[in-house]
């Protein structure tokens, strides 16, 4: 199956405005592993069937320093050993990067201090095996004990499950029990303290009645509880986990570090902590720029996408000011740094990102919110049992008896399983569509808005500019342009290359940075650029990106360029309207560009001009519930603020952070599917609720008349689980018949969506 | 009764020791790639270095 390969032709060609790795960025970055070895991750977020897996790894192995590769399919990483030197030669981790990027994958680096490892997964595994274990040996004690196994060896049955069950409660019911005394200590009571309570208090008195030769215990009870619990709470962090890592795995914005040129002239490569205000700084094209600075000689122009928004790179030269995490497309720059890491751009986006979590701070998932009402009133429950037998028979230790199988058995057992298993098919749907879930809440959130707000450039459009009057112009006069064009970063150039490729021009050609492409050749001297570039005189701006060849000051040509809307966008805007949601658009775009991107949509509510404060108070305005929908750094602020947030994978490491979503393919359609498998799965976790307090309703009376043996207990917290399991999987039927699958077209990999 | 008295430890040494196995094969990092490893039943390479 060659579905990988349309995803290699697009991505060697688009390569231009994404720079690769520098080669001591790699370095910094690996790990080393003793021996003259070396291990590097590198997140390749194309990947997505065993063909990628093979195609990487022989390319990567067939290299001579290479030891071992491996690909991660399920988080997207590749994890290089190499040796340091081979043959007397140090070896060239860019290459390894290129090797990747020639099989058509974009390779990026990890964001720093992004170990994973998860270790409290790992514990959660462990939790569930050990319970697990303890749960079917003491399940088949206690079935002989049921079936009728005499005094004697009832007692020995019984004694055995005590000490099963002792080790277990201890190793794999310690989470309950550290979390239910975090909330007591703090005033609060949340699920885990009836957990905690009904399992200590149920093991204490199975032990009370072993050691008194009784008839009834309920080891098999308090583990078996556990067993369920844990299961619920392994899928919960699960889900969670896959997508943050596959999310953080994905390409990073600000650089590792700079070369930094010190008065006597020598240079060195220092990482960006170690930055001082007042450093020379050598800036090559392709380079992102690491700190706020003022640009001391060269000239260029800067991809600032990310701090505005706006698709059209601009012109820098001495004395203008940068900042951090542009995108350096033409040039070489040296730049003096006004300001360290912390201080700089980013670092005040991240802390008005901060400042915007307050609303998302106050949310309480659905689980949290019941268990608010359902431990208070098991507890009471309980106690009133006890009174109740108390006062008809007197007797402590059979009270005590019934109003612990009050407790087992209205254990929110169900409950705790309700909640994750449907998120984690909902997820799971979420993923084969392409989008990413961060954290089970945030399904329950999109479930709820009535407001979506969309982010202009790199969201509802591209973010590419594409030539869009390729038919007026001449073959010969484009593929010279084309030519030329090859030798730039510049977005208009990338796009000019793309529209005709196979192209070939004679002679002398360099790019003269903020202002074009020159080259000398036989026929004279081609330029293409902006009009006061080409031809020497001013022209009149259309307002649209243009770019003009010219021969000998003459002009041949004028190309206008447009920015694409992203696939699909019409008729996700349509889905949206039709499932009664409010549309609108946020960009920091000019107000033109903006209008326009409004009326071919459909979209009425707009405001352009918009910096990062001024799209958080957009959001937050009117007290509604939004989805924001945006892409760059500057949405990042708006992204944290809004009730529930969605980016694409394209988006800025910043924004991608900040969004519990993110869409892994190219068409917006994934905004009303994500919506309405959200709306589905909060459909199912009110079924399961009430599938829950249903059985209670029935259950609950068995216990309080004293009716409950372990082995009713057993067989009514076995059923309610099973049943509430099942409804959540109906959600994978449900959704194969009812909503449209992506069509196999739209599913290329994320490498190709550049 | 005296069956019993080897039979229960059997029991719950076959069940610890297929616990130990699936302790081992998680340390051992076999659950860190579930989705690759579906694809790597597949793939007839002996899993070398190809060096043609």
């Amino acid at each position: 199956m060659s579905c990988c390969a349309p995803g290699a032709e697009i991505t060697t060609v688009a390569e231009g405005g994404q720079a690769q790795p520098a080669s001591e960025e790699l370095w910094l970055a690996s790990r080393s592993l003793g021996g003259g070895l070396l291990q590097t991750d590198l997140s390749v977020p194309g990947v997505h069937c065993g063909a990628c897996i093979s195609t990487i790894e022989s390319a990567l192995r067939a290299r001579p320093e290479v030891e071992r590769a491996r690909v991660n399919l399920s988080s997207r990483r590749v994890s290089i050993v190499w040796k340091e030197e081979v043959g007397g030669h140090r070896s060239e981790p860019r290459e390894f990067v290129s090797a990747i990027t020639a099989c058509g994958y974009q390779a990026h680096l990890l964001s720093s201090g992004e170990d994973e490892g998860d270790e409290l997964l790992k514990q959660l595994i462990r939790a569930v095996a050990v319970s697990g274990f303890a749960a079917t040996n003491i399940m088949l004690l206690s079935v002989s004990v049921w079936s009728g196994a005499d005094a004697a060896t009832r007692d020995l049955f019984h004694w055995i499950s005590a000490m099963i069950a002792a080790p277990t409660l201890v190793y794999a019911g310690r989470f309950f029990y550290q979390s239910a005394w975090n909330a007591l200590r703090h005033g609060r009571t949340n699920m885990d303290v009836p957990i905690a309570l009904a399992v200590t208090l149920s093991y204490g008195m199975s032990l009370y009645e072993t050691i008194g030769h009784g008839e009834h215990a309920w080891f098999d009870a308090s583990v078996t509880l556990l067993f369920f619990l844990l299961i619920g709470r392994t899928l919960d962090h699960m889900m969670r986990g896959r997508a943050r890592s596959a999310i953080s795995g994905l390409a990073r914005l600000s650089p590792r570090g700079a070369t930094v040129v010190h008065p006597d002239g020598t240079r060195e490569y220092r990482a960006v902590d170690e930055i001082r205000p007042g450093e020379r700084l050598m800036i090559a094209a392709g380079e992102r720029i690491p700190v706020d600075g003022r640009v001391l000689f060269g000239s260029s122009d800067l991809d600032r996408s990310v701090v505005n928004g706006e698709s059209a790179p601009i012109t820098v030269g001495a004395g203008d000011l940068v900042q951090a995490g542009t995108l350096n497309l033409t040039g070489p720059l040296t730049l003096e740094t006004t300001a360290a890491a912390r201080d700089s751009f980013l670092a005040e986006i991240m802390g008005l990102m901060e400042a915007a979590e307050g609303g998302r701070a106050r949310y309480r998932r659905i689980a949290d919110r019941a268990a608010r009402y359902y431990s208070p009133a098991v507890h009471l429950l309980a106690l009133l049992t006890f009174i109740g037998w108390m006062l008809v028979e007197g007797d402590v230790r059979h009270a005590m008896l019934i109003a612990v199988a009050v407790l087992i058995i209205t254990c929110p057992c169900a409950l705790g399983l309700a909640v994750p298993v449907v998120q984690v098919v909902a997820a799971g749907r979420l993923f084969q569509g392409g989008v990413m879930v961060k954290d089970g809440s945030a399904m329950e959130r999109l479930a709820e808005i009535d407001t979506v707000l969309l982010d202009k450039t790199g969201t509802l459009t591209l973010g590419e500019p594409r030539l869009v009057n390729a038919h007026e112009i001449a073959r010969g006069v484009l593929a010279t342009a084309a030519a030329l064009a090859a030798h730039s970063r510049h977005p208009i150039a990338v796009a000019l290359h793309d529209a005709a490729r196979s192209s070939h021009l004679e002679g002398e050609i360099s790019e003269i940075p903020g202002a074009g492409i020159e080259a000398k050749t036989a026929n004279g001297v081609y330029r293409l650029g902006s009009r006061s570039f080409a031809c020497g005189t001013i022209g009149v701006s259309s307002g649209l990106p243009e770019a003009i060849l010219s021969l000998g000051g003459q002009e041949l040509a004028c190309f206008r360029f447009e920015d694409r809307l992203r696939p699909g966008a019409r008729e996700s805007i349509a889905a949206l309207h039709e499932l009664g949601l409010a549309t609108g658009i946020l960009s920091g775009d000019r107000e033109p560009v903006v209008a326009e991107i409004g009326r071919r949509l459909g979209i009425a509510n707009w405001r352009a001009e918009l910096s990062p404060r001024g799209k958080v108070d957009a959001v937050a305005a009117g007290g509604r519930r939004v989805l924001m929908v945006g892409d760059g750094i500057n949405d990042a602020p708006a992204l944290r603020a809004a009730h529930v947030s969605m980016a694409p994978a394209t988006a800025a490491d910043v924004g991608r952070q900040a969004a519990d979503f993110v869409f892994m393919h190219q068409p917006l359609t994934a905004i009303p599917f994500a919506i309405e498998t959200s709306r589905r799965a909060g459909r199912l976790i009110r079924q399961n609720f009430a599938l829950a307090i249903g059985y209670n309703l029935i259950a609950v009376p068995i216990a309080i008349l004293g009716y409950a043996t372990p082995l009713v207990a057993a067989v009514a917290m076995s059923t309610s689980s099973v049943i509430v399991v099942a409804n959540a999987l109906r959600l994978r039927s449900l959704g194969s018949a009812t909503a449209s699958e992506p069509p196999a077209s739209l599913l290329q990999p994320a490498g190709s969506a550049r | 009764m005296n069956t019993l008295a080897y039979l229960i430890p059997i029991a719950l040494l076959l069940g610890s020791l297929s616990l130990a196995a699936f302790l081992w094969a998680l340390k051992s990092g076999q659950y860190e790639d579930l989705d690759g490893a579906s694809w790597r039943v597949l793939d007839d390479g002996d899993g070398k270095p190809d060096r043609h």
